[in-house]
């Protein structure tokens, strides 16, 4: 069983919500950026993912954007966000996500990505901008490691393609709550519990909402439909902020808190 | 590499050999396979055909002349020069051709709104002019440093009713203002029609703007034989994104004796790294929703790119000319800051056309070429939009180059 099965299922067993966090690998720098990962999965993150920073992120808000650019600054590649990934998992058996845009991951070339991936511990590669139609390629060396591709599927995806993007769907599945960019929202997004139960009928996998969660209430309000929830531009910021710990308990909390 | 045929691409998936795709979020993906569904189904219409010739002529002023440039000729000592007249087109450029053709399209889609990113400001101020025409909302993105260098189209796209947003991230200019349009437009998805002002872009873009641009080239190529009884030999042209090229060239490829040659800007020469020369100096990679030729470090991050032209000044270029480069069928060659404007002064001075600086860069390199072509060949170069815009570039630069 792969890392985040096990991790779901573990999970679900104990009736809990997964809390997937995101952050910048490499922000502001690779040494605090370590030490805000191993902080996180020391706290209560189910699933890592790994943010490699990208110059030109069009699906990003203003604090992710930010912290790409730090990240750059301060000299990362994706062989160094590796290497992270690498020291981490001596640590730790939470599942790492590697999370980013194509042109990088292109450019290290699919192929050795996959089996340097898989031999640094990384369990599953989740990339914004190569939707279905063009990530064959990529999904078929991440096969061959036992790496999984993680779907994107958002409110606009139309019911009939989402059987196609299911189909091929591994680990576990990402639904995008709103129109828009990551960042913090003020309300979670309307009609999250509809577009989740439609997913439902596609899919067994888990699966795990985010874009717009920023705190314990909006996480426990996402995760009622789901199996696990998604922060990322929080996470950044209260890394940034020092505040990582404080944000990880009040999410781990609410989630775990049964609802009246 | 699989032998492609240019004559048939792009394929389902809007692939040009390797190139071209849909490189975007889901949450994009719907609305492109709604765009290219209403596209194909425009171009079956005959009504939608009418129309957009219709607008063409008695809105845009089409047919544009091919203008028989004897001054320029003689001085250029070779080949005589053609220029396709774009820069008389309504809003001074080529780029009204494509919106017009997108706002057609939008109307038919039932959207209100339109959006644009924007460098030289040419396609902002062509997208809030048919915005205005047909009634819609018109949002501009535009980076901060494109807004200082092209003041009189900020002004002009206000006037005509639209929303100029600055763009503060990155270098502020075109690259970072496209990346900011594809990250509103996946908010503003419902009710907004992106219009992509070049060949760039996710599918359907690169194929529906070299389509809506091609009348360009079916002009020219017909206008050429009116004049000449004969193809010309070279058709020259610049590329920032490629959408003048695009449409000029595209008539043209199974005329397999005339030549096509792509300028991109050299901007203070390839050597310096400070240029906008995707192909001649890019490698495949993927950049705003399409695979091509791309300017970027070793680790695939996106480099910023340099032209005095603020319309060249972008990173990459759309996928088919990098499939043209690729097949040979297209030559593509850099040209300078400095020699682009000279050639902006020359053509001044001898035919009292100013150019835009975008275009100048397809002069200095006819001018390159008018020898070896010789007398008795003959060169069409597009002439994509005029220079008035310009004014405030130039005369910084000469100052800057004086003193």
């Amino acid at each position: 069983m792969s890392r985040i099965e096990e991790a779901f299922k573990r999970l679900s067993k104990g009736n809990r919500k997964a809390l997937v966090g995101f952050l910048v690998a490499g922000d502001p720098d690779m040494e605090r950026s370590e030490r805000d990962c191993r902080t996180a999965l020391e706290n209560g993150v189910d699933v890592l993912e790994l943010g490699v920073p990208f110059s030109d992120p069009t699906a990003d808000g203003p604090v992710i954007q930010a912290a790409g650019q730090r990240s750059l600054a301060a000299g990362t590649t994706v062989s160094k966000v590796l290497a992270l990934a690498k020291r981490l998992r001596r640590d730790f058996e939470t599942p790492i996500v590697l999370f980013g845009y194509v042109n990088p991951f292109f450019n290290y070339g699919y192929e050795k990505l996959a089996q340097d991936a898989a031999a640094a511990g990384v369990d599953a590669f989740l990339v914004v901008d190569l939707p279905f139609e063009e990530s064959g390629e990529f999904r078929v060396h991440l096969d061959k490691v036992g790496l999984d591709f993680v779907s994107l599927i958002a409110p606009t995806t139309p019911d009939a393609r989402l059987g196609t993007l299911l189909r091929e769907a591994r680990g576990f599945v990402y639904y995008i709550m709103v129109k828009g960019v990551t960042g913090a929202r003020a309300e979670v997004a309307e009609d999250v519990a509809g577009h989740l139960a439609r997913l439902k009928m596609h899919t067994r996998l888990p699966v795990a909402a985010g874009f717009g969660v920023s705190n314990g209430i909006q996480a426990r309000e996402a995760a009622r439909h789901a199996d696990g929830v998604v922060v990322g531009s929080a996470l950044v910021k209260a890394a940034g902020e020092g505040r990582l710990v404080a944000l990880i308990t009040e999410i781990r909390q609410a989630l775990d808190t049964e609802e009246k | 590499m699989k032998r492609v045929d240019m004559n048939t691409v792009p394929d389902a998936n809007g692939h040009f050999g390797v190139y071209g795709g849909r490189y975007v979020a889901e949450t994009l993906m719907p609305a492109l396979i709604e765009v290219e569904k209403a596209y194909r189904a425009a171009q079956a219409d005959p009504a939608f055909e009418a129309e957009f010739r219709g607008l063409l002529k008695h809105y845009v002023g089409r047919p544009s002349p091919l203008y028989f440039a004897p001054r320029l000729t003689e001085a250029f000592g070779g080949a005589t020069i053609y220029l396709k007249r774009e820069d008389l087109n309504h809003t001074g450029a080529h780029k009204v051709n494509n919106t017009l053709g997108q706002a057609i399209l939008a109307r038919r889609m039932g959207k209100k709104k339109l959006m644009a990113e924007t460098g030289a400001g040419q396609h902002g101020v062509a997208t809030a002019t048919v915005a205005a025409r047909f009634g819609m909302e018109c949002d501009v993105y535009m980076g901060e440093e494109d807004i200082r260098r092209q003041a009189p189209n900020v002004k002009r796209m206000k006037l005509l009713g639209a929303r100029v947003i600055p763009v503060t991230s990155g270098t502020k200019t075109l690259k970072d203002a496209m990346s900011e349009a594809l990250r509103e437009w996946v908010a503003a998805v419902d009710t907004t029609f992106y219009v992509i002002g070049t060949v760039a872009g996710p599918h359907p873009y690169p194929v529906m703007v070299r389509d809506f641009q091609s009348v360009i080239g079916i002009e020219t190529r017909e206008q050429f034989i009116e004049a000449e009884s004969r193809l010309p030999d070279l058709v020259v042209a610049c590329v920032g994104g490629g959408s003048n090229a695009a449409g000029m060239f595209y008539p043209f490829l199974k005329d397999v004796g005339v030549k096509l040659v792509g300028v991109e800007a050299a901007g203070h020469g390839i050597a310096t790294g400070q240029h906008a020369a995707s192909i001649e100096a890019g490698r495949a990679g993927i950049l705003h929703g399409s695979k091509s030729y791309v300017l970027q470090d070793a680790e695939g991050q996106i480099l910023n790119a340099h032209s005095i032209s603020a319309g060249l000044d972008y990173p990459g270029v759309g996928p088919e000319h990098a499939l043209w480069a690729d097949l040979k069928r297209v030559e593509y060659s850099g040209i300078t800051d400095a020699e682009a404007v000279a050639a902006f002064h020359e053509l001044a001075l001898l035919e009292g056309i100013i150019p835009a600086l975008e275009s100048s860069h397809a002069l200095a390199e006819a001018r390159k070429r008018a020898r070896s072509v010789g007398k008795g060949g003959a060169i069409v170069v597009c002439l994509s939009g005029r220079g008035d815009k310009d004014l405030e570039s130039v005369l910084e630069y000469d100052a800057r180059v004086k003193s």
